[in-house]
């Protein structure tokens, strides 16, 4: 087995209970023997129990009580399986309840979406909304899984027209990758082997797919970014003068000699040792923990960052966001929210709503500016100390927010900056 | 083409991730606290913690909730590794709240102290004032932790609320609580058990015997290996016999199920574990009383 040198993908599935999802799951966890025999049982005796015929594959993601009693799922469940390529970690999320937010979270890490399209149906406003989701979250690459084809007798015109209408509505979207691939979860299709029943399809089968997608450059490698999340002083005789900035490489190559600048003091130094218990290392990456020494005596700390001179990030206290809003109470017009942004801790004020989007139509509100729950909206703010920051679309780590209730401590917003 | 060399295997990234969670956590908290058991999961914490503040320390406490009943190699193994790494080492225990009254044991042939580790635990994280605990709890383990956060928030009773969990995006976890509110925070969330055994094979990290194929006194209840010993009350019917064994998991006694295994290495059991078709937990007598007995356990203040 090759496994300690396979690289590890994330993906996002998205549907509701009707086009397969769970079936899918079920049939790559299977497949790839991630399910076990006494999984297997418990499941098959729940089955039994409600009186179902067949065993539900869908109960090995329903975990809760309440999931299961009503038959439906209610948070995001992470899934493992592995092949001898690779480990993959399936966020998947419900279709339903919360529906946005749930997507949102799971998508926040994926290198790859899964979009399931029931062939009977085609493009559905639901699937709007899932690639929607997913282009604003840029998902790096994205998979129209058609499915049930074994439900219209695999014919390809079908497949041809639902991918038509899909990239009808998709040219608009900030997708750079999409793929099709007509499968059936349930009888097999195109999973794991290739159908014997579609032979005028030429592509891969899906696991193939993401056992190969290239997502090497999935991490932004061009602009140095490193947030101080934890100062380490280990004040031993050993280590006395020691002074390491800790923290997970968001951006860049890093080298031992590097001229770097620091944000927000703007001192200049250079990098003397990239460090870590397995000793001394050559060079940093992301999304590597390291921890970083500097060769002038400097007094920094957590939410500090350092970069590079000639490519620094912006450093503003105005900032243009997209927001997901995650809480049962609305966003607040000049309200005041704790943020968090990469190791950076502040307070900001909602300054503007500029519109509501329609994740369906993807129209542009600027009538009804209440945002609740599950809402879409473009903001802007004013925080109470400079960030470091990069749009979104150029690094999804120094670009990214999320907004906490200062009376709940809830999380209530997830917010990419412009 | 230049950065196909800047790629991760999978066992470093799950390593990353684990020490950008565990730093988070020295930043984000006052009193933080690991939950040791002596099971390879929390000797996983624990190394990962090592690696996260290198060269200096591990700046917290371990915690062991002891049910008093422990394998004899598991108090051997976590007391030779307290002094090797020089973190200090609380014990709360099960008995001694037994001994005052404050719990009550269960008796009889299924009797366990597992559910006795619930209000000790809370006890423990109240006394010593810890706002929050770490755990090795893996999403891979069971349905219910499949739904679990990395950062899992906790009421003044130590509650679990499933349907009222932060959601957490991309890097950025929330710690923020109440006084009186405390966290878990599972920083090997993502890690299966294979990975676990390749990854503790690839570092070379000392594991307890325990783990190990050896001959042992066993008896069988419910398809299941337990050891014999004064902990558990066996039935007439249920006779001892020496057995070569080694266990998955490592718990309280009562429940912990042996697997026959020939298992010696670090790689033999990674073969092994690489072809079970059961799961780790499928040998814990405590997940079998009820379909939803982790969620109900969690629900209640278990990690």
């Amino acid at each position: 087995m090759n496994q300690e040198k396979a690289e590890l993908l994330r993906f996002t599935t998205a549907g509701s209970v009707d086009d397969g999802k769970s079936t899918l799951i079920g049939r790559l966890l299977f497949d790839a023997k991630a399910i076990f025999e006494d999984q297997l049982e418990a499941i098959r005796l729940t089955s039994e129990r409600r009186g179902g015929d067949e065993v539900d594959l869908s109960l090995l993601t329903d975990g809760l009580r309440a999931e299961r009693e009503q038959g439906i799922t209610i948070d995001v469940a992470y899934r493992y399986f592995s092949t001898p390529k690779r480990k993959f970690i399936i966020a998947d999320t419900p279709g339903h309840i919360q529906y946005t937010r749930n997507m949102v979270t799971g998508a926040s890490t994926a290198n790859v979406a899964l979009v399931l399209v029931d062939a009977r149906h085609g493009v559905i406003e639901q699937t709007k909304r899932h690639a929607f989701l997913a282009s604003l979250l840029q998902i790096p690459h994205l998979v129209v899984c058609i499915n049930k084809m074994d439900l219209v007798d695999y014919k390809e015109d079908v497949y041809n027209n639902i991918k038509a209408e899909f990239e009808k509505f998709s040219f608009k979207l900030d997708v750079k990758d999409v793929h099709f691939i007509p499968i059936s979860a349930l009888k097999g299709d195109n999973i794991v082997d290739r159908s014997q029943n579609m032979p005028w399809f030429e592509g891969s089968t899906l696991l193939y797919y993401l056992e190969n997608v290239h997502i090497g450059s999935d991490h932004n490698f061009i602009d140095a970014r490193f947030p101080i999340q934890h100062v380490i002083r280990p004040n031993t005789d050993e280590f006395h003068d020691y002074r390491g900035y800790a923290g997970r490489v968001a951006g860049g190559i890093w080298k031992k000699g590097d001229q770097v600048t620091l944000l927000p003091s703007g001192f200049q130094s250079k990098i003397s040792k990239i460090d870590s218990m397995d000793g001394e290392l050559e060079e940093a990456y992301p999304p590597l923990s390291v921890t970083l020494l500097l060769e002038d005596d400097l007094d920094l700390s957590r939410g500090e960052m350092i970069v590079r001179e000639n490519n620094q990030p912006n450093v503003d206290q105005d900032i243009e966001l997209m927001i997901c809003w995650f809480s049962e109470k609305p966003m607040q017009l000049n309200g005041k929210y704790t943020l968090f942004h990469t190791t950076r801790e502040a307070r900001c004020v909602i300054k503007e709503i500029r519109y509501k989007l329609n994740i369906n139509t993807l129209h542009r509100d600027q009538e009804d500016l209440k945002i609740g729950m599950n809402d879409i909206g473009r903001i802007s703010i004013r925080t109470t100390k400079p960030l470091f920051f990069d749009s979104y679309r150029k690094n999804r780590i120094t670009g990214s927010v999320i907004l906490i209730d200062e009376g709940t401590n809830a999380t209530v917003a997830a917010g990419m900056i412009i | 083409m230049e950065q196909f060399n800047y790629r991760l295997d999978y066992l470093r990234e799950l390593e990353s991730e684990s020490i950008f969670i565990i730093r988070e956590v020295a930043a984000q908290f006052e009193n933080p606290v690991i939950l040791f058991s002596g099971g390879k999961d929390s000797i996983l914490v624990t190394h990962l913690a090592r690696k996260a503040f290198y060269p200096a320390k591990i700046p917290f406490p371990l915690l062991h909730i002891d049910t008093g009943h422990n394998f004899e190699e598991t108090l051997t193994y976590r007391d030779e590794m307290v002094s090797r790494l020089g973190v200090r080492l609380k014990i709360a225990s099960v008995q001694e709240l037994i001994d005052t009254g404050e719990l009550t044991e269960e008796n009889g042939f299924n009797a366990t102290r597992n559910y006795l580790q619930t209000p000790v635990l809370l006890k423990a994280i109240e006394d010593g004032k810890y706002d929050v605990a770490l755990g090795g709890a893996r999403r891979d383990e069971e349905k219910a932790r499949a739904k679990e956060r990395f950062f899992s928030h906790r009421d003044e009773f130590g509650q679990w609320d499933p349907k009222n969990q932060r959601p957490e995006l991309w890097n950025l976890f929330n710690g923020k609580k109440r006084p009186g509110e405390h966290f878990r925070v599972f920083p090997i969330s993502n890690w299966t058990e294979l990975d676990v055994w390749m990854y503790l094979a690839v570092e070379k990290i000392p594991l307890p015997s325990l783990y190990f194929s050896h001959t042992r006194s066993v008896f069988e209840r419910d398809g299941m290996l337990l050891a014999n010993h004064p902990a558990i009350l066996r039935r007439e019917s249920e006779v001892p016999f020496d057995e070569i064994i080694r266990f998955r998991t490592i718990g309280d006694i009562t429940c912990t199920g042996a697997v026959r295994s020939p298992a010696t290495s670090l790689d033999d059991i990674i073969e092994e574990v690489a072809t079970s078709r059961t799961t780790e937990r499928g040998g814990r007598a405590d997940d079998k009383r009820a379909e939803t007995a982790m969620e109900d356990r969690k629900k209640q203040g278990y990690f």
